[in-house]
């Protein structure tokens, strides 16, 4: 498992892996800039927040070296997986490849590029991206993964191991559907919710008091994601409503990714994320007024600056 | 006749200069903005676009200044309702008051104050581009009427509509005024605040399949409630809104509660989709998505206070 780790996507999920995992095996991550890949090259990554120190990966914007990977780590935003994927084709010999996304469909689209065996993993980490060279590690939750298709298990299991030899937290779990819907429900809402309103993920997202506090909203965005969750016959690993409540009392006030987006102008993962459970919606023949409204307002707001 | 206009920004100036050209009216403002009371005090106020107009309007920032009066007309910003009718109601002891504000609940807020309440709906429009001076941008009808609760009488409600007619604000009395008023709330809710959320035109809007559906579903919620109170829709929402996005009448145009986003000033939410819900919740009648962009749009204003 250690024969050389490869890690696309030099984000905050990307930066953290390749960071940390360059304590434990051979990493290199794939960048897309030339002037990233020379930071890190030069710097290593700088890792604060939550831990402190200076990992040492290789960087390198191409891929000729993927061939002998034995892990590779997709962590590109949910729209440049089809990129990322391509390049993987006609690179990557033997290797494992693990995705990393938001939302759904990640596998599926790897998958069109090649017949390697696949690993489907949902992170809960987050942090904030300092420079190309520093990422600011701010919750230290896990990464949990699952043995995509025909993909053995225990391939999941010391993928898990490596990983939590490096430092992150991490699982191996049969299936991973029901932490991933989970995630997914949190994430269609919270992120849709945080896009709309400019607000972070904080106490606002809790508040029942009055009839127009956004905890109305966002506890009957959840709702209508459980109901499709349970058509689509996947029983929910955690409760997304009591994963707000939570998140919110921690009093971090992260800035969800969809947000970030949408302040810089970028295209967001809504397709990936609100879009996918709509979709998930109208196949189930499930009602999702309020999830609908959400998505087609980002897809609007979207369509207001691309 | 004595008329007294409470909140003199461009709706409420529309009416004090020109109601002003006429003989029999004498017309006072009172408005906060030291500025424009000064303005109008020194040098009349101004009209321009629409029509050319210059009132001789005697203005005041202190309710207190206003004479005893026949008639009030309102036209603050919803939120200001409570504060601009309890330093004013003294001086309508023996008038009547008429909203031409937007939103509903607003004459609710009025007969708290004073004895006889009259329901408006205004549709010509403006913005004051310097103190004193409004630019008048679109003419257009008010419908005025009794507010049922704490009434005005019809004759008082007819003078005021031939005093406005008269001075070229076409002004029709009706014994029912709840139809214009919800089809403009209706217009109002389906619209204002897409645009506000998406930062797109009306037009925009319009023309995106997904939105132009969530416009429905607004105006469905809204039309429902305005049924179950027994009120006729005096024309389709959906209709004027597909009316206005064309490119020769507002396909351009920034929803007011869009251009209150950008210059991050509250909004009326409160008074629009808000209203619709809480006349929803009064009559048993249930509007989700009224209520998620209101949350949607107050959480929008929470962002402003953070950092």
């Amino acid at each position: 498992m250690t024969d050389g780790v490869w890690v696309i996507g030099g984000g905050v999920i990307g930066s953290l892996f390749a960071a940390h995992l360059s304590r434990v095996a051979e990493v290199t991550l794939l960048c897309r800039r030339p002037e990233h890949a020379a930071a890190v090259a030069e710097n290593g990554i700088r890792i604060s927040g939550r831990a402190d120190f200076v990992g040492r990966p290789e960087a390198s914007i191409d891929p000729a070296g993927l061939a002998d990977a034995g892990l590779v780590i997709v962590a590109t935003k949910a729209n440049d997986v089809e990129a990322a994927a391509a390049q993987l084709e006609g690179s990557l010999g033997a290797g494992t490849v693990m995705t990393v996304q938001n939302g759904l469909g990640a596998e599926q689209v790897v998958r069109s590029h090649g017949a390697w065996p696949q690993l489907s993993a949902v992170t809960f980490m987050s942090g904030t991206k300092l420079a190309d060279d520093h990422v600011e590690y701010v919750l230290d939750t896990p990464t949990w993964l699952a043995p995509y298709e025909d993909a053995r298990f225990d391939v999941a299991e010391s993928t898990a191991a490596l990983i939590v030899e490096s430092g992150l937290k991490a699982e191996a779990m049969p299936d991973l559907e029901p932490a991933r819907w989970s995630k997914l429900i949190f994430n269609a809402t919270v992120n849709g919710v945080a896009a709309l309103t400019g607000l972070p993920h904080d106490h606002h997202f809790a508040e029942l008091e009055r009839p127009t506090d956004l905890g109305h909203l966002v506890r009957g965005l959840m709702e209508e994601g459980t109901r499709i969750a349970g058509a689509a016959g996947i029983s929910l690993r955690e409760d997304p409503w009591e994963m707000n409540v939570l998140a919110t009392q921690r009093g971090s006030r992260h800035y969800p990714s969809m947000l970030e987006d949408v302040e810089a102008r970028r295209p967001t993962e809504v397709d990936f994320i609100t879009g996918a459970l709509v979709r998930a919606a109208e196949r189930l023949g499930v009602g999702a007024p309020l999830l609908t409204a959400v998505y087609r307002l980002v897809k609007g707001r979207e369509a207001s600056y691309l | 006749m004595r008329v007294a206009i409470v909140g003199c920004g461009a709706v409420g100036s529309l009416f004090a200069a020109n109601l002003a050209q006429l003989d029999d009216v004498e017309v006072w403002a009172f408005d906060l903005d030291r500025q424009h009371v000064e303005a109008i005090n020194q040098h009349g106020l101004r009209l321009s676009g629409a029509g050319e107009v210059v009132g001789n309007v005697r203005a005041t920032t202190n309710a207190g200044e206003l004479p005893p009066g026949d008639f009030g007309i309102v036209a603050t910003k919803c939120m200001h309702t409570p504060s601009a009718i309890a330093a004013s109601a003294p001086a309508f002891a023996n008038g009547a008051v008429c909203s031409v504000q937007n939103g509903v609940g607003n004459e609710e807020v009025l007969a708290e104050h004073v004895e006889r309440v009259i329901r408006g709906t205004t549709f010509p429009a403006g913005r004051v581009i310097a103190p004193g001076h409004v630019q008048w941008d679109v003419k257009g009808d008010t419908t005025i009427g009794p507010f049922e609760p704490r009434p005005a009488s019809v004759a008082e409600v007819e003078r005021l509509a031939d005093a406005c007619t008269r001075a070229g604000m076409p002004t029709q009395a009706v014994a029912d005024a709840r139809g214009p008023q919800w089809r403009k709330l209706i217009f109002n809710a389906a619209t204002n605040p897409i645009g506000a959320l998406t930062r797109l035109t009306h037009g925009r809007v319009c023309e995106d399949a997904g939105l132009r559906r969530f416009v429905s579903e607004l105006v469905d919620e809204g039309k429902a409630v305005a049924a179950a109170q027994g009120i006729e829709l005096d024309a389709d929402p959906e209709e004027l809104i597909d009316h206005a996005a064309r490119p020769d009448v507002a396909y351009d145009h920034k929803a007011s509660m869009l251009q209150d986003v950008e210059a991050r000033r509250p909004t009326e939410i409160d008074y629009m989709n808000g209203g619709i819900a809480r006349f929803g919740r009064e009559y048993g009648i249930p509007t989700p998505l009224n209520d998620a962009v209101t949350a949607l749009i107050k959480g929008l204003e929470a962002s402003w206070g953070q950092t």
